[in-house]
């Protein structure tokens, strides 16, 4: 590779001047002759029989030109295995509830559609919305996920055998046995991932227009993943996937809940070919809070056996996770908690079982992390529960279980090979810039003044780069998850570049213009790189989630550079009378080896490539490459956060938050600390504030609103400190990991930490997310009051 | 029943006729056609809306159309003006204050009123005054940072006025 010019630089991002003065490319801004609006009419029960459906009084509001219901929708949208056309990653599927886009005769969620209202104007639709008449019958909803696994209890759909979606051990129990049998101490805790919502600031729109003399399908939409969409679309509704066309430029946040299909997916494009005019759909913000794939919702009980001087012997751990009502595509994914849940450390032996429960809420998916967010929760709060228990230091027991930098590639528990690490290394860096002697010092002082300061670690490691066929396939029925890329160099030396990944945020329209352009030699200025329009560049791409957009998308494009310059060599030695095998690429020129000062430009080379050339020598400069990675790639760090709990009202003060982590080789530095930023953010929320609630009783969503659920405001945010290492990834040709999720999964664990620290003086051991102030006041309440008759002071719960 | 409304949107003056429910940002996204000024909640909790009245920060889901009859307006794409990045537009592209970019507008705009009241606001008076708009990408590290560059490129005290109406419309 050349020497490199713009990886690594602090380079502006590209995408930006749309952005900032208002001519975004949202789907919503998109103006289109001739739209009309489509409204959903959505159930107001979580699970409940529909009776019948009235459309009459609403077909005859002004400006109302349809209202449809499933049985419009039976000649146009395949049958109900629609949304099983896409492979779900379930291990070991049990019941799986076949999903048409729009409820026929039982609803299963608040929120599942039930009816459309299509009219001119968006109001008249929602006019119209209001007065679609619809008798239901109410069913129990089965919203608890422990008592929905358990036989005979009340079933999610009244079709179903019951509610056990799938049930999975990894490793059977026996295999630790040994581990707690000869233990000096066994910890066990039971670890709650609340509900969450992922909130993109953009709701979903879809748009859809039909050419009914070419019949072609053009989609406009917010997604992370057009290629897939069209695959889905095309087979619901009979079409090829030549003549469906998904488009999706500036798409605002996905953070997971925009990879997989929704119902609004088939059924705007069904409404576009019953009606022959181009159809609207835009979801507000209460409609995407209820249909939006839900995160986390995870139950872990986790038992670790060590011995007395820390020597980690073994863990079980069982993940029960809330599926929702049906199975959504990426669903299975989560179950990578119990692959990883190890973290940075040697184990004995781990056991580990997943079971997935449906219940009637909106379906859960990956959402920023998905699975290893959770694994990293568990690994980081049973260290921290083991050292109180060995009254260990919590940084002690972590650098005694390491695995140690010389160990890389390390085969962890589950057969996964770890790539590299240095994990001493980063929590050495972080814990010198924490000042953590000092802060224990303070902590000492603090606490004898009665103030409850606490000091949190996070050791966290991460599987990403999603990912190696070897892994992925079996898990997904052979589906492997590759990335493609196409570069064209235009006759005048213009640089098109169509990759796979989707760009909503992450600023890989300015990354990997950096690649591209370090790897062709040219300025950055040359090069367009276009995502987000399935009828441009190679035949499929496989998305943006699991950090996989630099670590797997940008090794394609470099890849497909690399075979760009090799077709330009044979040009070149054409043009330099030269032997193909002597002539050279270096900065942008080719040059015949050893004679530099004799080259020829990349342009002069392009130009020269479509227009005569010798016989037996094609036209063109372009080509495709898809990469497939041999192995995840394993970025990690150290977040440490520093708390101070108010002891009569239980409000938690961020006063530090110090990251320094490792992503291998970095292509943008600024980016980068963006993508931490906003991942602690996450995080951060997540620990202390946010949470779906739902009436236990009637299924409905309580927190649908902004009002209700708490996002991080600015004045929320502690100040962070980032800092970082590099440990190149071995198994890829950039050295690089992701990092889009990494703030994200590593934070959690750091609060809570830190959280528990601080209380540990009044023997409060663990807390539960979200450690609002409420619940840590009435949790130290107990504590005060039980302090005199021996409990441990642990909130009671359900 | 249709009313006739008439405003100054960036310095233009314009005239339509719209329903009474019609909310001013669906005025300026569906009439107008300013698209820029972007809709992220029901509730008026996100900011994402926000725009300048006559100079002042207003969520522009809290103001039906009828309701701007005869006011300045300045959105987003009123901020650049003969091809300049408004300072503040500038310090967003430099700090990496936006990621996806959705609710950029919206905080570009509360920002600006901010520096109006406050030229050299200090960094918890900018987190408060940043506080009804909602950014899930950024973590406010760089937005926070974006406004206080800006603040220092027009010149603190002596704060360039934020678009057209703060000049029209007047303090």
């Amino acid at each position: 590779m050349a020497v490199s010019q713009l990886v690594g630089a602090k380079i502006h991002r590209r995408e930006d001047p749309r952005l900032i003065t208002g001519h975004g490319r949202f789907t919503d801004d998109l103006p289109h002759q001739g739209v009309v609006h489509l409204v959903v009419v959505r159930s107001p029960h979580a699970h409940a029989r529909i009776l019948s459906i009235g459309v009459d009084a609403a077909k005859k509001v002004p400006g109302v030109l349809a209202v449809y219901t499933a049985a419009d929708f039976k000649d146009i949208i395949a049958g109900p295995a629609t949304f099983a056309v896409a492979p779900v990653f379930a291990p070991n599927k049990l019941t799986n509830p076949p999903r048409y886009p729009i409820a026929a005769k039982e609803v299963c969620y608040q929120g599942e559609p039930v009816a459309v209202v299509i009219a001119g104007e968006r109001g008249q639709a929602a006019d119209g919305a209001q007065l679609v008449d619809v008798e239901y019958e109410v069913l129990p909803a089965v919203m608890d996920i422990e008592e929905a696994a358990k036989p005979g209890s009340p079933k999610t759909h009244s079709d179903q055998p019951d509610n056990i979606c799938w049930d999975t051990t990894y490793v059977p129990w026996e295999a630790t046995d040994e581990a707690f049998k000869t233990a000096d101490v066994v910890v066990k805790e039971r670890i709650l991932q609340q509900r969450l919502s992922p909130n993109p600031m953009e709701s979903r729109v879809v748009m859809a227009d039909y050419d009914s003399f070419d019949k072609r399908m053009t989609m406009w939409m917010s997604t992370q993943n057009p290629h897939w969409i069209r695959l889905f679309v095309a087979g619901a509704l009979g079409m090829g996937e030549h003549s469906v066309r998904v488009i999706s430029y500036d798409v605002g946040g996905g953070f997971g809940s925009k990879i997989s299909p929704y119902p609004e997916d088939f059924i705007v494009p069904a409404c576009a070919k019953l009606l022959g005019v181009p159809v609207k759909y835009t979801e507000t913000r209460t409609e995407a809070m209820q249909n939006a794939y839900a995160g986390r919702g995870q139950i872990f009980d986790v038992e670790v056996a060590a011995k007395k001087d820390g020597t980690l012997l073994g863990m079980r751990l069982t993940q029960l996770l809330d599926a929702g009502a049906y199975m959504a595509l990426f669903s299975a994914f989560q179950t990578c908690a119990c692959l990883v849940a190890g973290g940075a450390y040697h184990w004995g032996a781990i056991s580990s079982r997943s079971q997935a429960v449906l219940t009637n809420k909106i379906p859960t998916d990956p959402y920023r992390g998905a699975g290893r967010p959770e694994a990293t929760h568990v690994a980081e709060r049973m260290m921290d529960l083991l050292a109180v228990e060995l009254n260990m230091d919590p940084v002690d027991l972590r650098r005694k279980n390491f695995i140690r930098k010389d160990e890389f590639p390390y085969t962890q528990n589950f057969g996964l090979v770890i790539d590299s690490g240095d994990y001493e290394k980063a929590m050495d860096k972080a814990l010198k810039i924490v000042g953590y002697e000092e802060l224990r010092k303070k902590q000492k002082e603090l606490r004898k003044q009665g103030k409850l300061m606490g000091i949190g670690l996070s050791t966290w490691i991460e599987l990403c780069g999603l990912g190696p066929g070897a892994v992925t396939g079996p898990a997904t029925g052979g589906v492997v998850l590759s990335e493609s890329a196409q570069v064209k160099i235009h006759p005048a030396g213009g640089v098109s570049i169509y990759v796979g990944t989707h760009n909503h945020g992450q600023g890989n329209d300015t990354t990997h213009a950096q690649i591209a352009a370090d790897a062709l030699g040219i300025p950055m200025e040359q090069i367009d790189i276009r995502h987000g329009d399935t009828n441009e560049g190679p035949g499929f791409g496989y998305g943006t989630y699991g950090s996989r957009s630099l670590a797997v998308g940008g090794i394609a494009i470099l890849r497909s550079c690399n075979k760009v310059i090799e077709k330009g060599k044979q040009v070149a030695a054409h043009l330099l009378e030269a032997a193909e095998e002597d002539v050279v690429f270096d900065h942008g020129k080719f040059h015949v080896k050893g004679a530099p000062d004799k080259s020829k430009e990349l342009g002069e080379v392009a130009f020269a490539a479509y227009g005569q050339l010798p016989a037996g020598m094609e036209q063109g400069l372009e080509a495709v490459a898809y990469f497939e990675p041999p192995n995840f790639v394993w970025p990690f760090g150290t977040h440490i956060c520093v708390v101070e709990v108010d002891t009569e009202t239980g409000a938690v003060d961020l006063q530090k938050y110090v990251a320094v982590d490792d992503c291998g080789n970095v292509i943008n530095p600024m980016i980068v600390a963006g993508q931490l930023h906003g991942g602690i953010a996450q995080g951060i929320a997540q620990a202390l504030f946010e949470e779906m609630v739902y009436d236990d009783e009637s299924g409905q969503l309580k927190s649908a609103t902004l009002l209700d659920y708490a996002m991080l405001t600015a004045n929320e945010m502690p100040p962070i400190q980032l800092d970082n290492t590099v440990t190149p990834s071995p198994t890829n040709d950039l050295g690089v990991k992701g990092i889009g999720e990494a703030g994200t999964i590593a934070s959690t664990a750091a609060v809570i930490n830190a959280i528990c620290d601080a209380l540990s003086p009044l023997g409060i051991k663990h807390v539960d997310m979200p450690a609002t102030s409420d619940r840590l006041w009435l949790q130290m309440q107990r504590a005060r009051g039980a302090s005199s008759n021996g409990s441990n002071g642990k909130e009671a719960r359900k | 029943m249709k009313h006739k409304v008439s405003t100054t949107v960036n310095g233009t003056r314009r005239e339509h006729e719209v329903e009474s429910r019609l909310l001013l940002v669906h005025y300026l996204r569906d009439v107008v056609g300013l698209t820029g000024t972007h809709i992220g909640c029901d509730t008026s909790q996100c900011g994402a809306c926000t725009i300048l009245v006559d100079g002042k920060a207003v969520k522009s889901c809290t103001m039906f159309a009828v309701q701007a009859e005869g006011k300045n307006l300045t959105t987003i794409e009123g901020m650049a003006k003969d091809g300049e990045l408004h300072p503040l537009q500038q310090a967003f592209w430099d700090e990496h204050g936006l990621q996806c970019g959705y609710c950029t507008p919206g905080f570009i705009m509360a920002a600006a009123y901010l520096l109006s009241q406050n030229p050299n606001p200090t960094e918890d008076e900018i987190r408060q005054g940043l506080e009804g708009n909602l950014c899930r990408c950024t973590g406010y590290v760089n937005i926070v940072k974006s406004v206080q560059a800006a603040a220092k490129t027009m010149g603190g005290a002596k704060a360039k006025p934020a678009g057209h109406a703060v000049t029209a419309g007047g303090e």
